[in-house]
């Protein structure tokens, strides 16, 4: 298998961007976008997590296996945020308080 | 070999402390784990028996409440973190999957190492924890609870599990990558070990359950700590979430325990049978729909809480749908044993313990998924009877027919036989009269988590302490004839009980490389009856 190395700069310049949005979530977090607040929030962390998976991970070389635990590992927190939000969503349907 | 000849084996390959707590040998890991977990289950032993003294009579007599609010929570945190979920994995999966699969040790070594040092860092906090005063909230730290009112030490016990996490964590990756590229020539995915499949499944939901249950604990401690607004509803949090977030790892962390007890049970059915295992591909398969399915049920926990009602059907069908798979098993161990050359040694007894035992726990299983009678026998002793029928009946009843099996394999001696079958009938007839009249206290009413009771439910109360004490006799019986077999037993052949599977044909114990030359797999797993096995 062929071995890969990523630059010591593509390294630093990911690290600064990761910095940077860390930031712009605390920025965000300050500022009143309404019902965009969570989603906002969520995508600047999904930003985060796929350049730590791609880059600092290396799953950009990655075997098709290597792919497939990394979205396994995904598919599963999608299971977990929407069955969770399917509870949360569906509460008040049925009119009875606490139901 | 005999042991005149001195053969150089993983046990005396070298000597003294620092051999074994820096050994990179995923076998004498192995007996690392054995001796910590040991230790942890004594532990939670003694915490289990004086809940069953306090509740021997109606009245609060032996414990103050708060004292034994303690008691079970420490129980639970200790028998589920700290020995249930690292017992088998840890213990016999280190020890015994390189040799099944022919490899000469586990991918990552180090790696294997340092996730029993991060178990005895996790434990430590822990039991610091036990030792300054406990902690009361329940095993399930239940917010907002746990995180405003409790005055226990909460946050050390939590700092406990979610380094102890880790250790899981690191299992799990080892074993995925071991059995996906370390196979023996010839050693197919469908040629493997049902021992292996299960602890393939196994590992899939240690990789990823614990990290939900690390993050979750963590947010718990940060709301505790600084009252950072996630599950306390006076801080905007939403007390559910962290019950969403807790179950998502702690009801697929039930089939942490209990998958790898499956997996032994396939081993030893077939061994005292004689016969190849029934629907081999099926069980392999229902393994994996174990840890597939496992996720989708965490909500049948929830179904008193404000959990909305659309939610709770969802998760009541797919509660009923993981039943499937485990029926599946039990069908097919039945079909193995049907005209199976039957034999009753000490752990095949332990084998079909389990299976009725699991059995009994898994349909009850069935009752509680159904919405409208968990609400009636939510949160009382027929949940508490279920559970252990699982945990205890099955996990543990696995856990110890296990340990009989491969004991001679791991040290090299027998045990005595007619001992390990009083065992085996006392832990059983011990544990039917401990939880089976827990079912009835829990229909009639009686809730858990309460030192004092009516008097009405004593007689049933008395019958499950009494058999509590015998199945601790049952416990104590293996810890005295395995410790005598060390000095005293008969020395182990290779292969003592005909069985088939790769690590039946090196010595016992194994030498450090496990194989003298490495193995070569021609045929499919359980070839019974047995070809005159030779030793690689």
């Amino acid at each position: 298998m062929a071995s890969h190395v990523t630059s010591r700069l593509v390294l630093f310049v990911i690290f600064f961007v990761l910095v940077g949005l860390t930031a712009l979530t605390v920025w965000v977090a300050y500022q009143d976008l309404g019902s965009w607040n969570a989603p906002v929030a969520v995508a600047i962390a999904t930003l985060k997590a796929m350049l730590v998976i791609v880059i600092f991970m290396e799953m950009r070389f990655g075997q098709p296996l290597t792919w497939f635990a990394g979205a396994s590992g995904v598919l599963f927190l999608l299971l977990l945020i929407g069955m969770t939000m399917a509870d949360a969503m569906s509460r008040g349907w049925l009119g009875v308080p606490g139901k | 070999m005999d042991r005149a000849e001195k053969a150089v084996d993983y046990l005396n390959a070298d000597y003294g402390v620092r051999s074994w707590l820096l050994t990179r040998d995923h076998k004498r890991i192995a007996i690392l784990y054995l001796l910590s977990i040991t230790v942890m289950f004594m532990l939670g032993s003694v915490f289990a028996v004086l809940i069953r003294l306090e509740l021997l009579t109606p009245a609060g007599d032996v414990v103050q409440a708060d004292t034994y609010n303690k008691l079970f929570t420490m129980h639970g945190i200790v028998m589920i973190f700290f020995f249930l979920v690292p017992s088998i994995p840890a213990v016999l999966g280190n020890f015994l999957l390189p040799l099944m699969i022919g490899a000469r040790d586990l991918a990552f070594p180090r790696l294997n190492l340092l996730s029993w040092y991060v178990y005895m860092v996790g434990a430590a906090f822990t039991l610091w924890a036990v030792i300054t005063g406990g902690v009361d909230t329940g095993w399930t730290f239940y917010t907002p609870y746990s995180t405003t009112a409790s005055h226990t030490n909460v946050l050390a016990t939590a700092v406990g599990i979610f380094i102890t996490g880790f250790s899981s964590i690191l299992t799990g990756v080892n074993f995925i990558v071991t059995i996906h590229t370390m196979r023996a020539p010839g050693m197919t995915w469908f040629r493997l070990p049902l021992f292996v499949w299960a602890h393939y499944a196994t590992s899939l939901i240690m990789i990823l359950g614990t990290p939900v249950i690390a993050i979750t604990i963590l947010m718990l401690g940060l709301e505790r700590a600084f009252g950072i607004g996630i599950f306390d509803p006076a801080l905007g949090g939403d007390p559910i979430l962290f019950q969403h977030l807790f179950w998502f790892y702690s009801h697929p962390a039930v089939y942490i325990m209990i998958l790898p007890s499956m997996g032994v049970v396939s081993e030893i059915i077939t061994c005292f049978a004689r016969r190849r295992i029934f629907g081999y591909s099926f069980i392999a398969a229902s393994s994996l729909a174990i840890a597939v399915f496992g996720f989708l049920v965490w909500g049948h926990h929830m179904f008193t809480s404000t959990q909305s009602v659309y939610a709770a059907m969802v998760f009541s069908v797919l509660s009923f749908a993981v039943a499937v798979p485990s029926a599946v098993k039990v069908f097919n161990w039945t079909a193995t044993l049907y005209r199976g050359s039957i034999t009753f040694e000490a752990p095949m007894l332990f084998a079909l313990g389990f299976i009725g035992l699991f059995t009994i726990g898994g349909l009850t299983g069935l009752f509680l998924a159904a919405l409208g009678l968990d609400v009636h026998v939510h949160d009382t002793y027929f949940v508490v009877a279920h559970f252990h029928y699982i945990m205890v009946g099955g996990a543990l009843m696995g856990y110890l027919g296990a340990i009989h099996f491969w004991w001679p394999k791991m040290t090299g001696r027998m045990y005595p036989e007619a001992p390990a079958r009083i065992s085996a009938a006392l832990v059983f007839v011990g544990f039917n009269l401990t939880f089976f009249p827990q079912f009835i206290l829990g229909y009639l009413g009686m809730p858990r988590r309460y030192h004092a009771y009516p008097e009405e439910f004593q007689v049933l109360n008395v019958m499950s302490t009494t058999g509590a004490s015998i199945l601790g006799v049952g416990y104590l019986v293996p810890l005295c004839y395995l410790i005598w077999s060390l000095w005293r037993g008969r020395v182990a052949e290779a292969n003592p009980w005909g069985a088939a599977g790769l690590e039946w044909r090196t010595n016992s114990p194994p030498p450090t490389e496990n194989f003298a030359a490495t193995p070569i797999v021609e045929e499919e797993a359980y070839a019974y009856p047995l070809k005159e096995p030779e030793v690689v």
